[in-house]
Protein backbone atom coordinates (compact mmCIF):
# COMPACT_ATOMS: atom_id res chain seq x y z
CA UNK A 1 0.00 0.00 0.00
CA UNK A 2 0.89 3.40 -1.13
CA UNK A 3 0.90 6.32 2.02
CA UNK A 4 0.30 9.62 1.61
CA UNK A 5 0.07 11.50 4.96
CA UNK A 6 0.37 15.28 4.38
CA UNK A 7 2.57 15.74 1.70
CA UNK A 8 3.25 19.01 1.69
CA UNK A 9 5.96 20.84 -1.14
CA UNK A 10 7.20 24.63 -0.65
CA UNK A 11 9.40 25.72 -3.17
CA UNK A 12 12.88 27.80 -2.26
CA UNK A 13 11.12 30.93 -4.27
CA UNK A 14 8.03 30.39 -0.95
CA UNK A 15 5.92 29.29 -4.05
CA UNK A 16 3.52 26.69 -2.04
CA UNK A 17 2.91 24.10 -4.71
CA UNK A 18 1.26 21.38 -2.25
CA UNK A 19 -0.38 21.37 0.77
CA UNK A 20 -1.05 18.74 3.23
CA UNK A 21 -2.08 16.16 0.70
CA UNK A 22 -3.48 12.99 2.23
CA UNK A 23 -3.77 9.64 0.16
CA UNK A 24 -3.83 6.06 0.80
CA UNK A 25 -4.07 3.88 -2.37
CA UNK A 26 -4.40 0.10 -2.19
CA UNK A 27 -1.60 -1.87 -4.15
CA UNK A 28 -3.12 -2.36 -7.77
CA UNK A 29 -5.42 0.47 -7.69
CA UNK A 30 -5.59 2.70 -10.98
CA UNK A 31 -5.85 6.60 -9.69
CA UNK A 32 -5.98 9.32 -12.37
CA UNK A 33 -4.89 12.98 -10.54
CA UNK A 34 -6.97 15.71 -12.00
CA UNK A 35 -6.58 19.46 -11.63
CA UNK A 36 -6.40 23.10 -13.24
CA UNK A 37 -2.94 24.04 -13.77
CA UNK A 38 -0.38 25.04 -10.64
CA UNK A 39 -2.12 22.53 -8.53
CA UNK A 40 0.39 20.91 -7.93
CA UNK A 41 0.25 17.35 -9.58
CA UNK A 42 3.50 17.06 -11.20
CA UNK A 43 4.87 17.80 -7.51
CA UNK A 44 2.95 15.33 -6.16
CA UNK A 45 4.08 12.61 -8.61
CA UNK A 46 7.96 13.67 -8.25
CA UNK A 47 7.33 13.37 -4.65
CA UNK A 48 6.32 10.15 -4.92
CA UNK A 49 8.95 8.91 -7.25
CA UNK A 50 11.71 10.55 -4.76
CA UNK A 51 12.71 13.00 -7.40
CA UNK A 52 11.90 15.87 -4.79
CA UNK A 53 11.73 15.66 -1.19
CA UNK A 54 8.75 16.85 0.51
CA UNK A 55 8.82 19.74 2.71
CA UNK A 56 6.70 18.11 5.28
CA UNK A 57 4.45 14.90 5.47
CA UNK A 58 5.79 11.80 4.00
CA UNK A 59 5.22 9.13 1.84
CA UNK A 60 5.52 5.65 2.66
CA UNK A 61 5.18 2.67 0.56
CA UNK A 62 4.53 -0.83 2.20
CA UNK A 63 5.95 0.85 5.59
CA UNK A 64 9.43 2.00 4.05
CA UNK A 65 9.44 5.90 3.76
CA UNK A 66 10.52 6.96 0.25
CA UNK A 67 13.11 9.52 0.29
CA UNK A 68 14.87 8.92 -3.19
CA UNK A 69 14.46 6.86 -6.46
CA UNK A 70 12.99 3.62 -5.21
CA UNK A 71 13.28 0.15 -7.15
CA UNK A 72 9.54 -0.38 -6.88
CA UNK A 73 8.20 2.76 -8.39
CA UNK A 74 8.81 3.79 -12.41
CA UNK A 75 8.07 6.50 -13.81
CA UNK A 76 6.88 7.60 -17.26
CA UNK A 77 6.97 11.35 -18.10
CA UNK A 78 5.07 13.31 -20.92
CA UNK A 79 7.88 13.03 -23.52
CA UNK A 80 9.37 9.31 -23.84
CA UNK A 81 12.96 10.30 -22.54
CA UNK A 82 14.34 7.71 -24.56
CA UNK A 83 18.18 7.29 -24.63
CA UNK A 84 19.29 8.35 -27.87
CA UNK A 85 22.13 6.40 -28.10
CA UNK A 86 20.62 3.09 -27.14
CA UNK A 87 19.04 0.58 -29.36
CA UNK A 88 15.02 0.30 -28.49
CA UNK A 89 15.95 -3.08 -27.21
CA UNK A 90 18.51 -1.55 -25.36
CA UNK A 91 16.40 1.09 -23.78
CA UNK A 92 13.93 -0.90 -22.66
CA UNK A 93 16.46 -3.38 -20.58
CA UNK A 94 18.20 -0.12 -19.54
CA UNK A 95 16.76 -1.24 -15.67
CA UNK A 96 17.85 -4.40 -15.86
CA UNK A 97 21.59 -3.88 -15.86
CA UNK A 98 21.93 -5.89 -12.55
CA UNK A 99 20.55 -9.07 -14.30
CA UNK A 100 22.73 -11.59 -16.59
CA UNK A 101 22.57 -10.79 -20.23
CA UNK A 102 20.67 -14.06 -21.17
CA UNK A 103 17.86 -12.98 -18.62
CA UNK A 104 17.86 -9.55 -20.00
CA UNK A 105 17.69 -10.55 -23.28
CA UNK A 106 14.44 -12.36 -22.50
CA UNK A 107 13.01 -9.99 -20.70
CA UNK A 108 13.27 -7.17 -23.08
CA UNK A 109 11.86 -9.34 -25.80
CA UNK A 110 8.93 -10.16 -24.03
CA UNK A 111 8.37 -6.40 -23.33
CA UNK A 112 8.87 -5.54 -27.02
CA UNK A 113 6.66 -8.22 -28.17
CA UNK A 114 4.23 -6.93 -25.58
CA UNK A 115 3.72 -3.45 -26.77
CA UNK A 116 4.08 -4.94 -30.65
CA UNK A 117 7.80 -3.51 -31.62
CA UNK A 118 9.48 -6.97 -31.50
CA UNK A 119 10.20 -5.87 -35.60
CA UNK A 120 11.65 -2.09 -33.99
CA UNK A 121 14.53 -3.97 -31.25
CA UNK A 122 17.29 -2.72 -33.35
CA UNK A 123 16.17 0.66 -34.31
CA UNK A 124 17.53 3.98 -32.73
CA UNK A 125 15.00 6.04 -30.78
CA UNK A 126 14.76 8.83 -33.50
CA UNK A 127 13.12 6.48 -36.41
CA UNK A 128 10.23 6.08 -33.79
CA UNK A 129 6.43 7.80 -34.09
CA UNK A 130 5.60 9.96 -31.12
CA UNK A 131 3.40 6.72 -30.25
CA UNK A 132 6.15 4.25 -30.79
CA UNK A 133 8.33 6.20 -28.48
CA UNK A 134 6.25 5.96 -25.85
CA UNK A 135 5.02 2.84 -25.63
CA UNK A 136 9.18 2.27 -25.23
CA UNK A 137 8.90 4.12 -22.54
CA UNK A 138 5.88 2.24 -20.73
CA UNK A 139 7.89 -1.09 -21.39
CA UNK A 140 11.07 0.49 -19.95
CA UNK A 141 9.40 1.60 -17.08
CA UNK A 142 7.55 -1.99 -16.41
CA UNK A 143 9.81 -4.74 -17.09
CA UNK A 144 11.57 -3.92 -14.04
CA UNK A 145 8.23 -5.00 -12.52
CA UNK A 146 7.66 -1.72 -10.18
CA UNK A 147 4.93 -1.99 -7.92
CA UNK A 148 3.96 1.32 -8.48
CA UNK A 149 3.91 3.22 -11.94
CA UNK A 150 3.52 6.98 -11.42
CA UNK A 151 3.03 8.40 -15.48
CA UNK A 152 3.07 12.23 -15.73
CA UNK A 153 0.23 13.21 -18.32
CA UNK A 154 2.18 10.40 -20.57
CA UNK A 155 -0.51 10.87 -23.52
CA UNK A 156 -0.86 14.44 -23.62
CA UNK A 157 2.04 14.87 -26.52
CA UNK A 158 -0.11 12.37 -29.04
CA UNK A 159 -3.06 12.69 -30.89
CA UNK A 160 -6.24 11.70 -29.87
CA UNK A 161 -6.02 8.34 -31.93
CA UNK A 162 -2.58 7.27 -30.74
CA UNK A 163 -3.45 8.44 -27.30
CA UNK A 164 -6.88 6.24 -27.02
CA UNK A 165 -5.01 3.31 -28.47
CA UNK A 166 -2.02 3.66 -25.84
CA UNK A 167 -4.64 4.26 -23.11
CA UNK A 168 -6.07 0.94 -23.62
CA UNK A 169 -2.91 -0.59 -24.47
CA UNK A 170 -1.56 0.58 -20.83
CA UNK A 171 -4.78 -1.77 -19.43
CA UNK A 172 -4.11 -4.55 -21.30
CA UNK A 173 -0.05 -4.36 -19.61
CA UNK A 174 -1.22 -3.37 -16.11
CA UNK A 175 -3.22 -6.34 -16.19
CA UNK A 176 -0.16 -8.70 -16.20
CA UNK A 177 1.06 -7.65 -12.78
CA UNK A 178 -1.40 -5.21 -11.89
CA UNK A 179 1.18 -2.61 -10.56
CA UNK A 180 -0.29 0.44 -8.99
CA UNK A 181 -0.94 3.17 -11.03
CA UNK A 182 -0.97 6.99 -10.57
CA UNK A 183 -1.59 8.85 -13.35
CA UNK A 184 -1.86 12.24 -13.77
CA UNK A 185 -3.42 14.00 -16.47
CA UNK A 186 -5.96 16.65 -17.45
CA UNK A 187 -7.95 14.75 -19.52
CA UNK A 188 -11.52 14.37 -18.06
CA UNK A 189 -11.74 11.27 -20.52
CA UNK A 190 -8.62 9.93 -19.85
CA UNK A 191 -9.08 9.71 -16.45
CA UNK A 192 -12.30 7.62 -16.35
CA UNK A 193 -11.55 5.61 -18.70
CA UNK A 194 -8.58 4.18 -16.70
CA UNK A 195 -9.03 4.95 -13.33
CA UNK A 196 -10.75 3.79 -9.97
CA UNK A 197 -10.44 6.67 -8.18
CA UNK A 198 -9.89 9.99 -9.46
CA UNK A 199 -8.46 12.73 -7.62
CA UNK A 200 -9.48 16.01 -7.97
CA UNK A 201 -6.87 18.69 -7.08
CA UNK A 202 -7.75 22.42 -6.37
CA UNK A 203 -4.87 25.24 -6.65
CA UNK A 204 -2.73 27.58 -4.77
CA UNK A 205 -2.02 26.16 -3.09
CA UNK A 206 -2.41 22.72 -4.47
CA UNK A 207 -4.46 20.57 -2.20
CA UNK A 208 -6.88 17.65 -2.48
CA UNK A 209 -10.33 18.94 -3.37
CA UNK A 210 -12.46 15.79 -4.13
CA UNK A 211 -12.54 11.90 -4.78
CA UNK A 212 -14.70 10.01 -7.29
CA UNK A 213 -14.63 6.27 -7.62
CA UNK A 214 -15.61 5.72 -10.87
CA UNK A 215 -17.44 2.24 -10.29
CA UNK A 216 -17.42 0.84 -13.94
CA UNK A 217 -16.32 -2.75 -15.19
CA UNK A 218 -13.52 -2.98 -17.80
CA UNK A 219 -13.10 -2.94 -20.44
CA UNK A 220 -15.52 0.41 -20.50
CA UNK A 221 -17.50 1.93 -23.15
CA UNK A 222 -16.39 4.96 -24.12
CA UNK A 223 -20.14 5.81 -25.61
CA UNK A 224 -22.15 4.20 -22.39
CA UNK A 225 -24.76 7.03 -20.51
CA UNK A 226 -23.04 5.47 -17.26
CA UNK A 227 -19.20 6.65 -18.69
CA UNK A 228 -20.79 9.86 -19.61
CA UNK A 229 -22.29 10.72 -15.67
CA UNK A 230 -19.19 10.01 -14.70
CA UNK A 231 -17.43 12.21 -16.83
CA UNK A 232 -19.95 14.79 -16.16
CA UNK A 233 -19.36 14.66 -12.47
CA UNK A 234 -15.61 14.87 -13.04
CA UNK A 235 -16.52 17.72 -14.94
CA UNK A 236 -18.47 19.48 -12.34
CA UNK A 237 -15.68 18.37 -9.53
CA UNK A 238 -13.43 20.29 -11.36
CA UNK A 239 -15.58 23.16 -12.01
CA UNK A 240 -15.76 23.98 -8.06
CA UNK A 241 -12.24 22.78 -7.58
CA UNK A 242 -11.35 26.34 -9.27
CA UNK A 243 -14.58 28.42 -8.15
CA UNK A 244 -12.69 30.27 -5.36
CA UNK A 245 -16.75 30.46 -3.47
CA UNK A 246 -16.47 27.00 -2.90
CA UNK A 247 -14.86 26.00 0.50
CA UNK A 248 -12.65 23.15 1.08
CA UNK A 249 -14.44 19.98 2.10
CA UNK A 250 -12.51 17.40 4.05
CA UNK A 251 -11.67 15.34 1.34
CA UNK A 252 -9.81 12.72 3.00
CA UNK A 253 -13.07 10.66 3.97
CA UNK A 254 -14.11 7.35 1.69
CA UNK A 255 -14.35 7.88 -2.10
CA UNK A 256 -18.51 7.14 -0.80
CA UNK A 257 -18.35 11.15 0.27
CA UNK A 258 -17.80 11.94 -3.40
CA UNK A 259 -21.18 11.20 -4.53
CA UNK A 260 -22.45 14.36 -2.51
CA UNK A 261 -24.80 15.95 -5.25
CA UNK B 1 32.69 15.30 -57.29
CA UNK B 2 31.90 18.63 -58.33
CA UNK B 3 34.24 20.19 -56.06
CA UNK B 4 37.06 18.74 -57.78
CA UNK B 5 36.10 20.45 -60.96
CA UNK B 6 37.62 23.86 -59.97
CA UNK B 7 41.24 23.18 -58.13
CA UNK B 8 41.85 20.26 -61.29
CA UNK B 9 41.01 22.55 -64.07
CA UNK B 10 42.97 25.39 -62.50
CA UNK B 11 45.89 23.03 -61.73
CA UNK B 12 45.65 21.52 -65.28
CA UNK B 13 45.58 25.13 -67.23
CA UNK B 14 48.31 26.38 -64.95
CA UNK B 15 50.11 22.96 -66.25
CA UNK B 16 49.06 24.23 -69.55
CA UNK B 17 50.15 27.90 -69.54
CA UNK B 18 54.08 26.86 -68.66
CA UNK B 19 54.01 23.89 -70.86
CA UNK B 20 53.15 26.27 -73.44
CA UNK B 21 55.94 28.88 -72.40
CA UNK B 22 53.50 31.45 -71.70
CA UNK B 23 55.05 31.62 -68.18
CA UNK B 24 57.88 30.23 -66.77
CA UNK B 25 56.41 29.25 -63.92
CA UNK B 26 59.20 30.08 -61.62
CA UNK B 27 57.12 31.55 -58.48
CA UNK B 28 54.20 29.60 -58.92
CA UNK B 29 55.81 26.16 -59.99
CA UNK B 30 53.14 24.22 -61.85
CA UNK B 31 51.60 21.12 -60.12
CA UNK B 32 54.19 18.81 -62.29
CA UNK B 33 57.20 20.29 -60.48
CA UNK B 34 55.29 20.49 -56.82
CA UNK B 35 54.96 16.38 -57.20
CA UNK B 36 59.04 16.01 -58.68
CA UNK B 37 60.01 18.03 -55.75
CA UNK B 38 57.74 15.76 -53.61
CA UNK B 39 58.90 12.54 -55.38
CA UNK B 40 62.76 13.59 -54.85
CA UNK B 41 62.23 14.34 -51.22
CA UNK B 42 60.86 10.99 -50.76
CA UNK B 43 63.14 9.62 -52.61
CA UNK B 44 66.39 11.49 -50.95
CA UNK B 45 64.56 10.38 -47.39
CA UNK B 46 63.81 14.15 -46.04
CA UNK B 47 60.59 13.35 -46.62
CA UNK B 48 60.23 11.30 -44.00
CA UNK B 49 62.09 12.32 -41.38
CA UNK B 50 60.46 15.65 -41.69
CA UNK B 51 56.74 14.40 -41.53
CA UNK B 52 58.09 12.63 -38.74
CA UNK B 53 59.37 15.38 -37.04
CA UNK B 54 55.98 17.07 -37.58
CA UNK B 55 53.94 14.54 -36.74
CA UNK B 56 55.52 13.51 -33.56
CA UNK B 57 55.04 17.26 -32.28
CA UNK B 58 51.48 17.50 -33.01
CA UNK B 59 50.83 13.89 -31.57
CA UNK B 60 52.59 14.66 -28.31
CA UNK B 61 51.49 18.50 -28.43
CA UNK B 62 47.54 17.40 -28.88
CA UNK B 63 47.96 14.31 -26.63
CA UNK B 64 48.70 16.70 -23.80
CA UNK B 65 46.47 19.52 -24.64
CA UNK B 66 43.50 16.91 -25.08
CA UNK B 67 44.45 15.45 -21.37
CA UNK B 68 44.41 18.66 -20.09
CA UNK B 69 41.97 20.12 -21.39
CA UNK B 70 39.52 16.98 -20.82
CA UNK B 71 40.30 16.64 -17.41
CA UNK B 72 39.55 20.59 -16.57
CA UNK B 73 36.76 20.57 -18.86
CA UNK B 74 35.41 17.64 -17.55
CA UNK B 75 35.51 19.30 -14.07
CA UNK B 76 34.62 22.77 -14.47
CA UNK B 77 31.60 20.84 -16.37
CA UNK B 78 30.89 19.04 -13.31
CA UNK B 79 31.59 20.69 -10.34
CA UNK B 80 29.81 24.16 -10.04
CA UNK B 81 32.23 25.59 -7.37
CA UNK B 82 35.37 23.97 -9.51
CA UNK B 83 33.82 26.24 -12.40
CA UNK B 84 33.48 29.03 -10.84
CA UNK B 85 37.08 28.75 -9.27
CA UNK B 86 38.89 27.96 -12.10
CA UNK B 87 36.57 28.98 -15.79
CA UNK B 88 37.39 33.16 -15.09
CA UNK B 89 41.18 32.30 -15.27
CA UNK B 90 40.76 29.84 -18.16
CA UNK B 91 39.17 32.17 -19.96
CA UNK B 92 41.28 34.98 -19.23
CA UNK B 93 43.97 32.94 -20.17
CA UNK B 94 42.08 32.10 -23.31
CA UNK B 95 41.80 35.67 -24.54
CA UNK B 96 45.67 36.05 -25.24
CA UNK B 97 46.29 35.24 -28.41
CA UNK B 98 48.41 32.31 -28.13
CA UNK B 99 51.34 33.23 -30.16
CA UNK B 100 52.28 35.79 -28.12
CA UNK B 101 53.50 32.86 -25.26
CA UNK B 102 56.21 31.91 -27.93
CA UNK B 103 59.05 33.98 -26.45
CA UNK B 104 57.97 32.99 -22.90
CA UNK B 105 58.04 29.67 -23.93
CA UNK B 106 61.50 29.28 -25.28
CA UNK B 107 63.09 31.16 -22.67
CA UNK B 108 61.50 28.97 -19.65
CA UNK B 109 61.85 25.60 -22.08
CA UNK B 110 64.69 26.04 -24.32
CA UNK B 111 64.59 26.42 -28.33
CA UNK B 112 63.97 22.42 -28.66
CA UNK B 113 61.34 20.38 -28.67
CA UNK B 114 59.46 21.22 -25.14
CA UNK B 115 58.81 24.75 -26.34
CA UNK B 116 56.93 23.47 -29.67
CA UNK B 117 55.13 20.77 -27.99
CA UNK B 118 54.31 23.52 -25.21
CA UNK B 119 52.55 25.56 -27.91
CA UNK B 120 51.02 22.99 -29.72
CA UNK B 121 49.36 21.74 -26.00
CA UNK B 122 48.26 25.35 -25.56
CA UNK B 123 46.35 26.06 -29.13
CA UNK B 124 44.75 22.29 -28.46
CA UNK B 125 43.60 22.80 -24.97
CA UNK B 126 41.27 25.77 -25.39
CA UNK B 127 38.96 24.48 -27.55
CA UNK B 128 38.97 20.89 -25.66
CA UNK B 129 38.35 22.56 -22.55
CA UNK B 130 35.24 24.60 -23.95
CA UNK B 131 34.09 21.70 -25.48
CA UNK B 132 33.93 19.49 -22.91
CA UNK B 133 32.57 21.89 -20.46
CA UNK B 134 30.19 23.01 -22.70
CA UNK B 135 28.63 19.91 -23.47
CA UNK B 136 28.61 18.68 -19.84
CA UNK B 137 26.67 21.76 -18.76
CA UNK B 138 23.80 21.35 -21.60
CA UNK B 139 23.26 17.74 -20.94
CA UNK B 140 19.92 17.37 -20.76
CA UNK B 141 18.28 17.38 -17.20
CA UNK B 142 15.19 15.31 -19.05
CA UNK B 143 17.68 12.25 -19.75
CA UNK B 144 19.87 12.64 -16.13
CA UNK B 145 16.40 12.52 -14.45
CA UNK B 146 16.08 9.47 -16.07
CA UNK B 147 19.07 8.25 -14.58
CA UNK B 148 18.08 9.10 -11.55
CA UNK B 149 14.49 7.05 -11.68
CA UNK B 150 16.84 4.04 -12.64
CA UNK B 151 19.10 4.97 -9.27
CA UNK B 152 22.38 6.02 -11.02
CA UNK B 153 24.89 7.28 -9.22
CA UNK B 154 28.01 8.79 -9.01
CA UNK B 155 30.46 6.45 -11.97
CA UNK B 156 27.09 5.02 -13.28
CA UNK B 157 25.77 8.08 -14.06
CA UNK B 158 28.78 9.25 -15.72
CA UNK B 159 29.48 6.07 -17.51
CA UNK B 160 25.89 5.40 -18.52
CA UNK B 161 24.49 8.97 -18.95
CA UNK B 162 26.81 11.76 -19.11
CA UNK B 163 29.31 10.28 -20.89
CA UNK B 164 27.73 9.21 -24.14
CA UNK B 165 25.86 12.55 -23.97
CA UNK B 166 28.75 14.44 -24.24
CA UNK B 167 30.50 12.64 -26.49
CA UNK B 168 29.39 14.00 -30.04
CA UNK B 169 30.42 17.62 -28.58
CA UNK B 170 33.56 15.79 -27.78
CA UNK B 171 34.72 14.49 -31.01
CA UNK B 172 34.11 17.77 -32.64
CA UNK B 173 35.85 19.68 -30.02
CA UNK B 174 39.08 17.43 -30.65
CA UNK B 175 38.76 18.25 -34.28
CA UNK B 176 38.89 21.41 -33.74
CA UNK B 177 41.96 21.19 -31.13
CA UNK B 178 43.55 19.16 -33.98
CA UNK B 179 42.92 22.03 -36.62
CA UNK B 180 44.24 24.23 -34.15
CA UNK B 181 47.51 21.70 -33.48
CA UNK B 182 48.23 21.58 -36.98
CA UNK B 183 48.19 25.52 -37.43
CA UNK B 184 50.61 25.82 -34.19
CA UNK B 185 53.24 23.29 -35.64
CA UNK B 186 53.87 25.49 -38.00
CA UNK B 187 54.52 28.36 -36.17
CA UNK B 188 56.63 26.37 -33.56
CA UNK B 189 58.44 25.89 -36.59
CA UNK B 190 58.96 28.34 -38.43
CA UNK B 191 60.87 29.72 -35.48
CA UNK B 192 62.95 27.46 -35.13
CA UNK B 193 63.69 24.19 -36.34
CA UNK B 194 65.99 21.69 -38.13
CA UNK B 195 63.64 19.84 -39.60
CA UNK B 196 59.76 19.29 -39.87
CA UNK B 197 57.64 20.49 -42.55
CA UNK B 198 57.59 23.83 -41.17
CA UNK B 199 61.23 23.88 -41.27
CA UNK B 200 60.80 23.37 -45.23
CA UNK B 201 58.60 25.89 -45.57
CA UNK B 202 61.10 28.26 -44.54
CA UNK B 203 64.35 26.98 -46.03
CA UNK B 204 62.15 27.17 -49.25
CA UNK B 205 61.57 30.91 -48.71
CA UNK B 206 64.92 31.52 -47.85
CA UNK B 207 66.59 28.84 -50.65
CA UNK B 208 63.83 30.68 -53.33
CA UNK B 209 62.48 27.39 -53.89
CA UNK B 210 58.78 27.93 -54.26
CA UNK B 211 58.08 24.32 -55.63
CA UNK B 212 59.51 23.35 -52.02
CA UNK B 213 56.99 25.56 -50.41
CA UNK B 214 54.23 24.53 -51.95
CA UNK B 215 55.71 20.86 -51.69
CA UNK B 216 55.46 21.46 -47.71
CA UNK B 217 52.01 23.42 -48.01
CA UNK B 218 50.56 20.23 -49.73
CA UNK B 219 51.55 17.75 -47.39
CA UNK B 220 50.02 19.27 -44.59
CA UNK B 221 46.84 19.30 -45.90
CA UNK B 222 47.03 15.21 -46.80
CA UNK B 223 48.33 14.97 -43.19
CA UNK B 224 45.52 17.41 -42.08
CA UNK B 225 42.90 15.95 -43.71
CA UNK B 226 43.85 12.37 -42.62
CA UNK B 227 44.47 12.64 -39.19
CA UNK B 228 40.72 14.48 -38.61
CA UNK B 229 39.79 11.50 -41.02
CA UNK B 230 41.28 9.11 -38.08
CA UNK B 231 39.13 10.83 -35.56
CA UNK B 232 35.92 10.62 -37.96
CA UNK B 233 36.55 6.77 -38.46
CA UNK B 234 37.71 6.24 -34.60
CA UNK B 235 34.47 8.15 -33.35
CA UNK B 236 32.13 6.61 -36.10
CA UNK B 237 31.12 3.25 -34.54
CA UNK B 238 30.15 5.49 -31.12
CA UNK B 239 28.35 7.58 -32.90
CA UNK B 240 26.07 5.83 -35.58
CA UNK B 241 23.08 6.77 -33.62
CA UNK B 242 23.77 10.19 -34.98
CA UNK B 243 24.72 9.22 -37.97
CA UNK B 244 21.33 7.65 -38.29
CA UNK B 245 19.76 10.95 -37.83
CA UNK B 246 21.58 12.84 -40.22
CA UNK B 247 21.60 10.56 -42.75
CA UNK B 248 17.66 9.78 -42.33
CA UNK B 249 17.35 14.27 -42.61
CA UNK B 250 20.25 15.42 -44.74
CA UNK B 251 20.28 12.67 -47.92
Amino acid sequence: MLALDRVSKTYPNGVEALARFSAEIRQGEIIAIIGGSGCGKSTLLRAIAGLDRASSGSVTLDDEVITSPHAKIGIIFQEPRLLPWLSVADNIGFGLADLPAIQRREKVARALERVGLADKAQAWPRELSGGQAQRVAIARALVPQPEVLLLDEPFSALDAFTRRDLQDHLLDLWADTRPTLILVTHDVDEAVVLADRVLVMRPRPGRLFDQIGINLGRPRDRNSPLFENFKRSVLTSLDRSLDRSVPDRDATEGPGRAMWW
Amino acid sequence: MLGVLLPASLALGWELVVWFGWSNGRLVPPPSRVLVEIAELAHSGELVRHITATLWRVGLGFLFGVVAGTLLGAISGYWSLARRLLDPTVQALRAIPSLAWVPLFILWLGILETSKNALIAVGVFFPVYLGVMGAILSVDRKIVEVGRTFRLSGFAMIRRILLPAVLPAYVVSLRVGLGLGWMFVVAAELIGAAEGLGYLLLDGQQLGKPSQILAAIVIFAVLGKLTDWLIEIGSAPFLRWQDAFSRAAGA
